[in-house]
C-alpha cells in the first residue's frame, strides 16, 4: 500500500468524471432543455450571471444544467468561461433612472410619484409547499396562460423618476464620507489594494455570493453593527447598454435586467457651532438579473464600508470583500481535500522532535520523574 | 544650542489640533477661556505651543486633569500620533540638528527601537498579547539588532528578575497576568535596549494602591541604576512627587506653570496648580 | 432561442485571452525586477478551483508556447490527481508537450515541493502559492502588511520566529529574506527545498491566484531563511531513514504507514527522482550547503 494507493492517475480522474455524468443521467429521464431552464429557473440563472460576472442567460442555463443545479459551481464555470473572452469595450454608464421598470417599491414613502409597483414578487404570499406542482403538465400550463395572458400587456412597462430625487430636492442627502476614493478601477483587470476605492468595492460586491453578503449585511442590521437603513427605492427592470465605438459614436447593444437598491441611512455631522446636524446618506446596490436580497445587502455593506471606524465586521473592507466571493471561498474551502502528504509527514517528525525535547527538558528539571 | 551639551530632548512649539482649525483657533482656546474647543469651528486643541527641554538623567513630570493634553504630548513625542506643528530634537540624533517629527516612518521606528521606551497606562497598548512575555521583550532586542536567542533570553531573564516578574512565566502570554504584573512586563520591554529616554503615561492608574507603590518603587530604582531620562505623565501628584525632579502643569492643552517639583508642591503659583496641590493634602 | 453555432466557439490559445496574458506577463516582469515583492495582478477565473493552483496556472499559461515541455507535480508526484488535471488542461489548451522527466521540462509547475533534480538556466519553475503573505501570521490585514513590507518593518515576524523556537524548538519553516530586502513566503515548500531557491540557476515564479499576487526570485539571487545567530535554520532530518525501494537517504523522504496503522516506512517523495534512481539513471541533485553536510554525515 502507500506508493500505489496515493497515486490517482489519469484513468481514475476520467472515470470519476464519467461517474458524475452518470449520476446526472442514470435515471434515463428526458434531458432538461436549455429553454426550459431559462424560462423556469429564472432566479437561479440570475444568481449565476451575477456571481459569474457575465450576462448571458443561455450560458447560465447550461452552467446550471451541467452542475446538477449547484449554483456555486455554475457561477464558477461562468467565470472561467468569461475569462476566455477578450474585452473589446467598456459600456457607457447605464442609466437606471430611465430603466424600464418591472417592479419598484419604496419603504420610505407610502405614496410615491408614479406609485408603488409590486410587479412579480413572492414577498406577500404564503410559502406553502405547492404539492400541485408535482402534477403540473402541459395542459395545466396552457390553461393558466389562456386565462391569465388576457390581462397582461408587457408593453405597459414605463419609466419612473427616482424616489431619492425627492430627498435630494429637500437637501437632506449628502455623501456619507467626505473623503472617498472615487477613482474608477476594474477589479477583473487589477487586484484591488486596500483601502479599496468605492468603485472596486461595489464591483466586488456585485460579483459576490448572495448568501455571503447577506450574512454580513444581516449581522450589521441585527445588532452586531451600526447600519440599519430604510429602503429608499428598490427597482427591477431593463436598462439599455451602449458602447462607444472607435469613432466615438454611441452604439446600442441591447438590454439587460438589473436590480437596484438605494438604502437610506440617518447620519449626524458636527456643524459649525459644534452641535450635531442630521442628514441622510445613500447605500447603493446594483446587480445582474432579479436578485433583491443581493442588491439590498450590497446597499447595507456599501454604506458600512464607507465608514471603516464603524462597529462590526460589515465595516471592515478586507473582511467583507475577501470572504464573500463565492468562487474564491468555495475553492479554498474545498482545497482542503487536496493531498498534503509531504507537509503532513514533515509535520509529524517536527512534532515528534518537539515532544521529545519537552520530555528531555522535563527530565532535566525533575530527574526523579524519570526513575518512577 | 546655547544651553550646552547636557540637554537630551528639546521640544519647540509642539501643537496637536483635531478637526479643522481656523487662524485664531489657538488664540481663542486655552486656560484663559477654560476650553480647548474652538468656538468657531469646533476644532479640538489637544495641546499647543509646548516648549520644553529635558536634560540627561532628569525626570520631568507632567501633571494635569484628563483632557489637559499631557498624554497627547508624550504620544506625539513617541510618534504614536502626528503633530499638527512644532519640532523636536534629540541630542544624539544627527547632532541634535534634525527635527525628528519630520523624519520617515522607518527612521522613526529605528529611533524608537534604539533610543526610546514607552510605558502606556493600558498594558494592552504596549504589549502584544499574542506573544509571550519573553517574546515581547525580544521584539525590542531584535529590532536593536540582537539576533542571538541565547542572549535574548538571558537579557529577558535579567529584566524580568529586576522587575520582579517570575522568570518561570517568561514563555506565557501576559494576557494571563495580573494588571500589576502586566505593567512590570511592559516596563521590562520598554527598558530592554537601555534607552536614554523613557516615557511613562499614567503607568499606575489602573492598579491597586498597594501594587502602585511597588511599581513606583521599582521605577525609581531602575531610574537610579540606569540613569534614564524620563517624562512621567500623571494626574496624580503623589506619583509626580515620588518620581520627578521637575514638573510642568498642563491645563486646556497649555503649560500653566513649571519649576522644581518640590517648589511647585510647596508654593504653587497658578490658581489651578494651587487647586491640584490642595486636593492632594 | 439558442443558435447551436454560438456554442461551438473555440477557446483562446492557452485559455486566457491575449490582453490578460499580456497583463500577467507585464506583472511578471515587474516581479522579476523587484525580487520577493508581491505584485497585484488581475487573476482571471480558471476552470480549476480557486486554491487549487490557479495562480501558477495563470503564470504557466501566460509564458508557455507550443515549443515548450510542461511538467506539473503535486507534493512531488506527477500522477497525483490535481497534477493530472492541470497537466491535461495545459496540454489541451496550449498544445505543448508534457513530461514527467524533470530534466526535459522547460516549465515546471509545482505544489509544495522543488524537484530533487537540480534545475538549470533553461528551466522555469512555477510555484502554486496558497498564501503569498509571509506576515499574515502576525498581521491579518494587507493594508498594514503592504506598509510593513514597504518600510521593512519585520519586527513582528522575527518575534514570531522567536516564539516558534520557544514553543517547538523549530524555526525551519520559512519565510525567507530575498535579496536583503523583502521577506517572502517560499510557498509551503519543505524546509528541505528552501535552500535550493538561493542563487539558483533557474527562474522561480510564484503565483497566488485567490489572493491575486505574483512574485519572483530571478536566477542567481540571494535567498536566506530567517534564522538566529545561535539557532540555525536546518533542512528536514529523517533520522538516518532510507527509502524502502531505493535505499536512498539523501532526498526528501515521505513517511508511509502500513495497513496496521502503526508501523511505517519511508519512500523518496519525488516520484520522477525515484524512478530515475531505480532505472540506474541517477540525475544530478542540488548542491546546497545543507545537502553537502548531510551527505558527509551519512557517509561517515
Amino acid at each position: 500500500m502507500g506508493y500505489v494507493a496515493v497515486r490517482g492517475g489519469v484513468e481514475a480522474i476520467a472515470n470519476a468524471a464519467h461517474l458524475v455524468e452518470f449520476y446526472r443521467l442514470r435515471d434515463n429521464t428526458p434531458p432538461i432543455e436549455i429553454k426550459q431552464l431559462k424560462a423556469q429557473f429564472r432566479l437561479a440563472i440570475d444568481k449565476i450571471m451575477g456571481e459569474g460576472g457575465l450576462y448571458a442567460p443561455e450560458y447560465g442555463a447550461i452552467a446550471l444544467k451541467q452542475n446538477e443545479g449547484d449554483v456555486f459551481e455554475a457561477a464558477f464555470v461562468m467565470r472561467a468561461y468569461r475569462a476566455t473572452l477578450s474585452r473589446k469595450f467598456y459600456s457607457e454608464t447605464i442609466d437606471t433612472e430611465n430603466m424600464f421598470v418591472k417592479r419598484r417599491i419604496s419603504a420610505s414613502f407610502k405614496d410615491i410619484p408614479g406609485g408603488q409597483i409590486l410587479g412579480a414578487t413572492r414577498d406577500y404570499s404564503q410559502r406553502m409547499l405547492n404539492i400541485e406542482l408535482a402534477e403540473e403538465n402541459e395542459t395545466v400550463v396552457r390553461e393558466f396562460l389562456e386565462k391569465f395572458n388576457i390581462d397582461i400587456d408587457l408593453k405597459e412597462i414605463k419609466k419612473y423618476g427616482r424616489i431619492t430625487g425627492i430627498l435630494r430636492h429637500l437637501g437632506f442627502l449628502k455623501p456619507f464620507a467626505k473623503e472617498e476614493d472615487t477613482s474608477l478601477v476594474d477589479v477583473t483587470r487589477d487586484a484591488v489594494k486596500f483601502p479599496a476605492p468605492r468603485s472596486g468595492r461595489l464591483q466586488m460586491l456585485a460579483r459576490a455570493e448572495t448568501g455571503g453578503i447577506m450574512a454580513i449585511g444581516y449581522s450589521s442590521i441585527r445588532g452586531l453593527g451600526g447600519v440599519h437603513p430604510t429602503i429608499g427605492e428598490l427597482r427591477v427592470g431593463l436598462v439599455k447598454i451602449y458602447v462607444k465605438d472607435r469613432t466615438g459614436r454611441k452604439r446600442y447593444l441591447g438590454k439587460v435586467e438589473v436590480t437596484e437598491a438605494e438604502t437610506i441611512n440617518n447620519e449626524l455631522e458636527v456643524g459649525q457651532n459644534g452641535k450635531n446636524v442630521p442628514y441622510m446618506s445613500i447605500g447603493y446596490g446594483l446587480c445582474f438579473g432579479h436578485n433583491e436580497t443581493k442588491a439590498i445587502s450590497m446597499g447595507i455593506l456599501d454604506r458600512a464600508m464607507r465608514d471603516p471606524e464603524g462597529r462590526g465586521v460589515a465595516h471592515d473592507q478586507e473582511y467583507v470583500l475577501y470572504h464573500t466571493d463565492g468562487v474564491e471561498s468555495m475553492g479554498f474551502v474545498n482545497h482542503l481535500k487536496l493531498p498534503h502528504y509531504a507537509g503532513f509527514s514533515a509535520g509529524l517528525s517536527t512534532m515528534r522532535k518537539a515532544v521529545k525535547r519537552k520530555e528531555e527538558e522535563d527530565q532535566k528539571l525533575n530527574p526523579s520523574l524519570a526513575e518512577v | 544650542m546655547e544651553e550646552g551639551k547636557d540637554w537630551l530632548l528639546k521640544v519647540e512649539g509642539l501643537t496637536k489640533i483635531y478637526g479643522n482649525p481656523s487662524e485664531d483657533t489657538v488664540s481663542r482656546t486655552g486656560p484663559l477661556f477654560n476650553s480647548n474647543i474652538c468656538p468657531k469651528t469646533g476644532a479640538v486643541v489637544a495641546c499647543a505651543d509646548i516648549n520644553l527641554t529635558l536634560h540627561s538623567g532628569e525626570v520631568l513630570g507632567i501633571v494635569g486633569e484628563s483632557g489637559s493634553g499631557k498624554s497627547t504630548l508624550v504620544k506625539l513625542l513617541y510618534f504614536d500620533q502626528e503633530s499638527t506643528s512644532g519640532a523636536a530634537y534629540l541630542n544624539d540624533y544627527e547632532d541634535g540638528e534634525q527635527d525628528v517629527l519630520k523624519i520617515s516612518n522607518q527612521q522613526k521606528r529605528h529611533l524608537k527601537n534604539h533610543k526610546m521606551g514607552m510605558v502606556y497606562q493600558n498594558p494592552r497598548d504596549g504589549l502584544n498579547f499574542r506573544f509571550s512575555s519573553g517574546g515581547n521583550i525580544a521584539e525590542k532586542l531584535l529590532m536593536a539588532d540582537n539576533y542571538h536567542v541565547g542572549q535574548i533570553r538571558e537579557k529577558a531573564t535579567a529584566l524580568l528578575t529586576s522587575t520582579e516578574v517570575p522568570v518561570a512565566r517568561m514563555d506565557e502570554s501576559p494576557k494571563n497576568f495580573s494588571g500589576g504584573m502586566q505593567q512590570r512586563v511592559q516596563i521590562s520591554k520598554a527598558i530592554a535596549n537601555n534607552p536614554p529616554l523613557l516615557f511613562l503615561d499614567e503607568v499606575t492608574t489602573g492598579l491597586d494602591v498597594s501594587v502602585q507603590a511597588k511599581v513606583l518603587d521599582m521605577i525609581r530604582r531602575l531610574q537610579k541604576d540606569m540613569g534614564i531620562s524620563m517624562i512621567v505623565v500623571s494626574h496624580d501628584l503623589s506619583v509626580i512627587r515620588m518620581l520627578t525632579d521637575r514638573t510642568m502643569v498642563m491645563k486646556n492643552g497649555r503649560i500653566v506653570e513649571q519649576g522644581l517639583t518640590d517648589q511647585i508642591l510647596q508654593d504653587p503659583q497658578h490658581s489651578y496648580t494651587q487647586l491640584l496641590v490642595s486636593s492632594l493634602l | 432561442m439558442i443558435e447551436l453555432k454560438k456554442f461551438r466557439r473555440q477557446y483562446n490559445y492557452a485559455f486566457i485571452d491575449e490582453d490578460t496574458k499580456k497583463e500577467i506577463r507585464r506583472k511578471l516582469l515587474k516581479a522579476i525586477c523587484i525580487p520577493g515583492y508581491q505584485v497585484p495582478y488581475s487573476s482571471p477565473e480558471m476552470p480549476v478551483s480557486r486554491g487549487w493552483g490557479t495562480g501558477a496556472l495563470h503564470i504557466s499559461l501566460a509564458i508557455i508556447g507550443k515549443g515548450d515541455t510542461y511538467k506539473v507535480i503535486d507534493q512531488g508526484d506527477d500522477a497525483s490527481v490535481n497534477a493530472c488535471n492541470i497537466r491535461s488542461f495545459v496540454e489541451k489548451t496550449a498544445e505543448c508537450k508534457t513530461t514527467f522527466d524533470t530534466g526535459k521540462a522547460s516549465v515546471i509547475q509545482t505544489r509544495h515541493r522543488v524537484p530533487e533534480e537540480e534545475l538549470t538556466e533553461d528551466q522555469i519553475i512555477v510555484f502554486q502559492v496558497p498564501d503569498p503573505e509571509p506576515l499574515r501570521q502576525v498581521e491579518p490585514y494587507t493594508k498594514i502588511t503592504r506598509q510593513m513590507h514597504a518600510e521593512g518593518d519585520y519586527a513582528k515576524m522575527w518575534v514570531a520566529l522567536y516564539e516558534s523556537y520557544v514553543q517547538t524548538g523549530d524555526i525551519s519553516k520559512g519565510p525567507v529574506l530575498v535579496n536583503d530586502r523583502y521577506i517572502m513566503s517560499p510557498s509551503p515548500i519543505q524546509a528541505w527545498d528552501i535552500p535550493n531557491l538561493n542563487n539558483s540557476r533557474c527562474l522561480n515564479l510564484f503565483g497566488a491566484g485567490r489572493e491575486k499576487r505574483i512574485y519572483a526570485v530571478p536566477p542567481y539571487t540571494k535567498v536566506e531563511p530567517l534564522e538566529f545567530e545561535d539557532v540555525k535554520f536546518n533542512i528536514n532530518d529523517f533520522n538516518g531513514a532510507a527509502c524502502k525501494r531505493s535505499g536512498e537517504k539523501v532526498a526528501f523522504l515521505e513517511e508511509i504507514f502500513n495497513e496496521d496503522g502503526k508501523t511505517s516506512y519511508h519512500m523518496v517523495n519525488d516520484t520522477n527522482y525515484l524512478d530515475k534512481i531505480m532505472d540506474n539513471n541517477r540525475p544530478k541533485q542540488w548542491n546546497n550547503k545543507y545537502l553537502v553536510k548531510k551527505r558527509k554525515e551519512l557517509n561517515n
